[in-house]
């Protein structure tokens, strides 16, 4: 049985058909809120052109607690675990944010000593902040092994801050008016010891990036802002700085001794993300410095405020012993600090960028109105606008950049 | 004494007062003339960056109702912050204010977010949706008459509700570290809450209907 097949002529075809003559459309596409590139539960709701975005609509809020209403709703201490879970990746430095600003408002002075370990957390916490933030970047543009390198220096971190804090992730390390324990005895040099060994890694790991050739393409001239947008977006952190303005509240406007100790503040050229990445890997060189100053000139004394009657909890030793002490203890944990009526808006210069607290009191326990101005809820603001014209693999790059925590967007 | 940055401000605009304040200057100022000392500030005081924006609820039946606060930056003189404050226009169900995208496009966010959590409406608005809330979510959660624990609502997903009969519930409030009221604090108040094991999200507490139907 003999069958026919007729085969036509393709190329012929193919000339017939005029190239101008397809029709093509816009696509929607939605990225997230669970893709490994959103770290977290960032939702892009993407317009394209084939590959090219042509618009972008960042949809925020799948991790939304509510945290200023449970903060209407409870003592000032009770908030401080809240806080570790607003940027999770640096509680430590949230920790010490939230404690000065109650303070300022309490018009409280914490000791020297209470100032320095607070810095020392801080520095450390953005390290590790910078660690993750660096991994994540890598991998996300396709550098696997950095990331391996980052966990392994950041693990040895989270041992440190569970040896001073009791917990690797969620500290809650201060209260108000100090912090809840000194330093464990000897920890201090394994600080130090951590900063001996972790230099030259660094060096090792920043070195499989910033002349690496894929790298640097993906990465260099992608995602440009410019000084003026980053002013006008309310950029803040790393992101404000790589696009050239030198802003760092810990130079300008320094809070918990920040001035007592020598450091750069490295600030962009173009604005790009390869900017962006330079500026976090000088920054975690630049926080060694301090850590190393700090331990070097710990002062001695109390580290927590001793004249605040109302507001810190005694010495554990004095309530079991002592019937005045009970007391306060007792008031403090059922009405909670007293703070005076006012209103403080305080912020800190933290990893993600610049993390501000509102505080309306009427006086009493309990703040009026808390609102926590996150850093990377306006970082992402800005999203809209970068992302026009850029490919989908740019988006990656732009938003493994910016370095956000959904945490904190979200509150 | 008033600070300079105050006395240069109330030159300019003679209806501006200051604000009680223990940190930075604060200036009070009336609602229409808001875009146009920020406007001032941004550009002739170089307070350039607008760190925050947010409202401020002082509970039901108070005027004002609602206070919106900007608190700005200056990257030209660092670390010199400066706090206006604008008592809302508006009802109280639906308070108004104008939009300052035209001057900060980071504002966009801010006032999405004001809208969000207190319904306050921004005139001139160029978007003004729900940002942490879902679309379609009928209350505005940080007005102080909205209740902790939350209001039964309907999912943001109406045929996922129909499969599963699920809907977003009111939190079980038993026994949390929460106080009982905001400002003035009595010891009796303020102590947490018994804990009361008789209801859970399985069982329902009495006279309520169960937590979650799932239909089996």
């Amino acid at each position: 049985m003999a069958t026919e097949f007729s085969y036509p002529d393709s190329a012929a075809k193919a000339a017939q058909a005029a190239p101008a003559e397809f029709e093509t459309e816009k696509m929607s596409l939605s990225m997230g809120p669970s893709h490994p590139s959103t770290h977290g539960v960032l939702r892009l709701q993407m317009e394209l052109d084939g590959e090219i975005l042509t618009k972008a609509d960042p949809v925020v809020g799948y991790l939304h607690r509510g945290d200023e209403k449970i903060a209407e709703n409870m003592t000032y201490n009770q908030f401080v675990p809240y806080t570790d879970r607003l940027d999770y990746l640096a509680p430590l430095a949230n920790n010490m944010a939230y404690a000065i600003a109650v303070e300022r408002l309490a018009g409280l002075k914490v000791p020297p000593r209470c100032e320095a370990i607070r810095v020392l957390t801080a520095e450390m916490a953005r390290v590790s902040s910078h660690l993750m933030g660096l991994g994540a970047f890598g991998l996300d543009v396709g550098a696997w092994t950095v990331l391996l390198y980052t966990l392994e220096e950041r693990e040895k971190l989270y041992k440190l801050f569970e040896e001073l804090t009791g917990a690797r992730f969620t500290t809650s390390y201060t209260r108000i008016g100090g912090v809840t324990r000194d330093v464990p005895e000897g920890w201090l040099g394994r600080v130090l010891a951590f900063c001996d060994q972790f230099l030259p890694i660094l060096e090792e790991t920043l070195a499989l990036l910033t002349r690496n050739r894929i790298f640097m393409d993906r990465t260099a001239g992608v995602g440009v802002i410019s000084r003026a947008d980053a002013i006008a977006y309310g950029l803040t952190g790393p992101n404000l700085r790589g696009s050239g303005v030198g802003l760092d509240l810990r130079k300008d406007k320094p809070y918990s001794g920040y001035e007592h100790y020598e450091f750069d503040v490295p600030v962009g050229a173009t604005g790009d993300c390869y900017d962006r990445y330079l500026v976090r890997g000088e920054e975690m060189r630049q926080s060694i410095r301090i850590i190393r100053q700090v331990a070097a000139k710990l002062p001695d004394g109390p580290w927590y405020a001793e004249d605040a009657k109302r507001i810190f909890a005694p010495p554990k030793d004095k309530i079991l012993t002592s019937m005045e002490e009970l007391i306060q203890n007792f008031m403090i944990v059922t009405e909670g600090p007293q703070i005076p009526a006012g209103e403080v808006y305080f912020e800190a210069e933290n990893p993600k960028g610049i993390l501000g607290f509102y505080i309306v009191s009427k006086g009493g326990g309990v703040p009026y109105r808390l609102k926590i101005r996150s850093p990377s809820f306006c970082n992402l603001s800005i999203l809209p606008k970068i992302c026009v014209g850029c490919l989908i693999s740019d988006v990656v790059a732009i938003l493994g950049s910016l370095d956000f925590v959904m945490g904190e967007c979200d509150r | 004494m008033a600070d300079a940055l105050v006395t240069a401000l109330q030159g300019r605009f003679p209806s501006i007062t200051e604000r009680a304040s223990a940190d930075h200057p604060a200036v009070n100022v009336p609602l229409d003339e808001i875009v146009a000392v920020l406007r001032y500030l941004r550009d002739e005081q170089g307070f350039d960056l607008l760190m925050d924006l947010t409202a401020i609820d002082w509970s039901e039946g108070a005027s004002p109702r609602f206070t919106v606060v900007y608190h700005l930056l200056s990257t030209a003189r660092p670390g010199s912050y400066v706090r206006v404050a604008a008592a809302c226009a508006g009802t109280e169900a639906e308070p108004t204010a104008p939009s300052i995208v035209s001057l900060w496009p980071g504002a966009n966010w801010h006032e999405r977010e004001c809208f969000d959590m207190f319904g306050i409406k921004f005139d001139g608005h160029p978007d003004l949706r729900r940002i942490l809330m879902w679309d379609g979510y009928p209350y505005h959660p940080l007005r102080k008459e909205f209740p902790l624990a939350g209001i039964e609502t309907a999912l943001p997903v109406a045929d996922i509700e129909e499969e599963t009969g699920t809907r977003v519930v009111a939190a079980p409030m038993a026994g949390g570290p929460f106080v009982a009221s905001t400002g003035e604090i009595n010891l009796t108040e303020a102590e947490p809450r018994a804990k009361d094991q008789s209801w859970s999200d399985r069982a329902a507490q009495p006279g309520q209907t169960p937590l979650r139907q799932v239909k089996e």
